[in-house]
């Protein structure tokens, strides 16, 4: 694309430039991208997104070169990366506590646009577009976790895989085009390999440009959910806007140092979590004869995990569960509210998303639980309050009282 | 010294956070609990002894090499060829059972000496932890209705016999049979239920070899090896973890400044 004003810069950088727009690329998306000056300590979790997943790509390279996906040597290879590959176990325990860590921070990342209404006009886009991020996530961890060919990898597979039985007419039949074979076996590994290591990984890394991109055409949210762009200086900049370099590098560098002491306390000194990043049962090696006495998917899955549970009938659970992921597309034409944060929302609201947030929570206390009656009781009762907030969002949020937003963003340093 | 305290300190923060999210997880029921040092030396010294003069006869470490067990352990290859290895493998070998596995099992051209072939023990420590290898140590007891004359309190109907009897000694379970209620009706019982019956309280009977304290000592030891066996990186990441947080701490300082320093004019 030529562009209005040839490139001044010169030297070698003024090489590139007239051949490629570095410069322009730079300054639209990090020189000039002016966010807004009062991010606070929700808005570092999408840069520690991108770290974690650079931290699962360039782990996960190292990962392939010794792991062999077949059934047969399968775990035996993972024996051998954390015991005679050098620092294999430091490798393989920073890809397993980023798996986990991925889903934390995901999370807190959902929840603080949740909280200001970043999904609200005009930035419904950047959200559906991160909806199906999360979606692959899902669909990336499942995968990863069925490589190592423990009990669990195992039985988390054949249990997931089996949901897709439920389908009517073809579900018997795709279950089996999806596995290879009658149970997950060889075939089903070797693919499922393919599907973690290449395929799933290129999609998130498109939509992660994607996501950010439409970010950095409409510009940035803020906790106030004030529109930056509308007041501007003399140069036509926004006044409550700064330069995202170096304002905002430095303070994320910052947030990643953060970060990454929890991350390696974590892997240094509890790299199974209690238990919870890396399950005892996945140290035994996959047996199709042995059934685990409880079968239950990692801690991020467990809400919607227990959402399937909580449905008597097999194929209303897939769908209520899979709608659980899939109403979240609809957020933002659901929400009717004129004000975006919930500083300036009305109390209805405030308590809608409040209990929403508990119910999510005790669902996935639920679903690492073996599932007594009341348990199950009380899943149902939380699937209904999950599923209720966004039906009655479009009344809550159009009926709710709000106060007025001020013109400017608001420093609570 | 400073080391070990913020290891310590460390470890404990971490575990703190981990526990809260395992009894979330809901932990597992054993008899006893057993706190691990693997970083203790002496212990898994005693406790490879141990292993290799009672267990490895039947049960392979098949992840784990002699030379690898001799550089963690802090043994010259002469010590743990002639103290640990008496299958004639070679430094390098992994550790294989002596017994041939076809051996063991019923049905598979082998002499069936047990129903169940003996399981590999490299990871017996991560897939059932400490505290259970401990509480099935300590829990034996005989058992005339099974095949070889032993059961477990830890992992009832089990079809290992008690190979430490000589130095435990023996000691018998008491139960007592299920209560009834008015209708007729049995209850579940309190504690532990095996084979129908109520678990009372094991009962020492016949002394071994050790004192009480000196086979609790040896199990203890036993325990801490399969533990560090199931995850040889446990010692080294101990050795590094301190100080990889300890430059993350100074980091997160200095990005803390210099993020102070640029913000300055941002009101």
């Amino acid at each position: 694309m030529a562009r209005a004003t040839p490139s001044q810069a010169t030297g070698l950088l003024g090489w590139i430039d007239q051949r490629l727009p570095v410069i322009d690329f730079w300054n639209q998306h990090i020189g000039k991208y002016y966010a807004p000056k009062n991010f606070n300590f929700w808005y570092y979790f999408g840069s520690l997104a991108m770290l974690v997943l650079a931290n699962q790509i360039i782990t996960g390279i190292f990962l392939t070169m010794h792991y062999k996906p077949s059934e047969a040597e399968a775990f035996a290879s993972v024996e051998y990366i954390m015991r005679e590959v050098e620092w294999g176990w430091l490798i393989r325990y920073m890809h397993s506590t980023g798996a986990s860590l991925f889903f934390v921070v995901v999370y807190l990342h959902m929840f603080r646009a949740l909280i200001y209404g970043s999904y609200k006009k005009p930035r419904e886009l950047i959200w559906v577009l991160g909806v199906v991020i999360f979606l692959l996530l899902m669909a990336e961890a499942f995968l990863g976790y069925v490589l190592p060919w423990g009990q669990m990898s195992f039985w988390g597979a054949q249990v997931i895989i089996s949901l897709f039985g439920a389908i009517p007419w073809i579900g018997p039949d795709l279950v089996i085009w999806i596995q290879g074979d009658f149970i997950p076996g060889d075939a089903t590994l070797n693919r499922f390999f393919a599907l973690h290591v290449i395929a799933l990984p290129l999609a998130i890394l498109l939509l992660v440009v994607l996501h950010i991109a439409a970010l950095h055409e409409v510009g940035s949210n803020n906790p106030d959910g004030v529109d930056i762009k509308k007041i501007k200086d003399a140069d036509g900049k926004p006044l409550d806007g700064i330069p995202f370099h170096p304002y905002y590098t430095v303070k994320d560098i910052f947030g990643a140092a953060c970060f990454l002491i929890l991350f390696f306390s974590i892997i240094f000194f509890q790299p199974t979590f209690g238990n919870l990043f890396l399950e005892r049962e996945n140290f035994m090696i996959a047996d199709p004869l042995v059934t685990p006495a409880h079968i239950k998917p990692v801690w991020y899955f467990t809400p919607y995990y227990a959402m399937l549970r909580a449905i008597p009938d097999k194929l209303f659970g897939v769908a209520v569960m899979g709608g659980a992921v899939l109403i979240l597309f609809l957020l933002p034409w659901l929400d009717r509210s004129a004000v975006r944060s919930i500083r300036y929302r009305g109390p209805l609201t405030k308590a809608a998303l409040t209990i929403f947030i508990i119910a999510f929570l005790i669902l996935g206390y639920l679903g690492m639980q073996p599932g007594s009656d009341l348990q199950t009781l009380i899943a149902r009762i939380c699937t209904a309050i999950y599923f209720g907030f966004f039906f009655a969002l479009p009344l809550i949020s159009s009926m709710d009282s709000s106060k007025p937003v001020p013109e400017r963003v608001t420093m609570h340093d | 010294m400073i080391k070990t305290y913020l290891t310590k300190a460390a470890a404990a923060l971490a575990l703190a956070l981990a526990s809260a999210c395992t009894l979330a997880a809901g932990g597992g029921g054993t008899i006893y609990t057993l706190q691990t040092e693997v970083t203790d030396r002496a212990t898994l010294q005693t406790g490879a002894q141990v292993y290799f003069n009672y267990c490895a006869g039947c049960h392979s470490l098949q992840y784990m090499r002699y030379s690898q067990l001799g550089a963690d352990l802090g043994l010259t290859e002469d010590q743990v060829m002639e103290n640990l290895n008496f299958t004639g493998a070679k430094y390098t070998d992994y550790i294989i059972a002596a017994m041939p596995v076809g051996d063991a099992e019923l049905g598979t051209g082998g002499t069936g000496w047990f129903t169940k072939a003996p399981p590999d023990l490299s990871l017996v420590g991560r897939s059932r932890g400490a505290d259970w290898i401990y509480s099935y140590l300590m829990t034996f007891y005989p058992d005339p209705s099974r095949p070889l004359g032993w059961n477990n309190v830890q992992f009832p109907n089990a079809s290992m016999p008690n190979p430490l009897w000589q130095m435990q000694g023996i000691q018998n379970a008491e139960f007592h049979a299920k209560k009834k209620d008015a209708a007729g009706k049995e209850l579940p019982c309190h504690a532990l239920e095996i084979n129908g019956q109520c678990f009372v309280k094991l009962e020492p009977a016949v002394g071994g070899r050790m004192s009480a304290q000196e086979y609790k000592d040896s199990m203890r030891a036993l325990t801490t090896f399969l533990d560090y066996v199931g995850e040889p990186a446990a010692l080294k990441r101990d050795q590094y973890g301190v100080w990889v947080l300890l430059y993350l701490i100074l980091l997160a300082g200095v990005t803390y400044l210099l993020k102070h320093e640029y913000w300055k004019d941002v009101h």
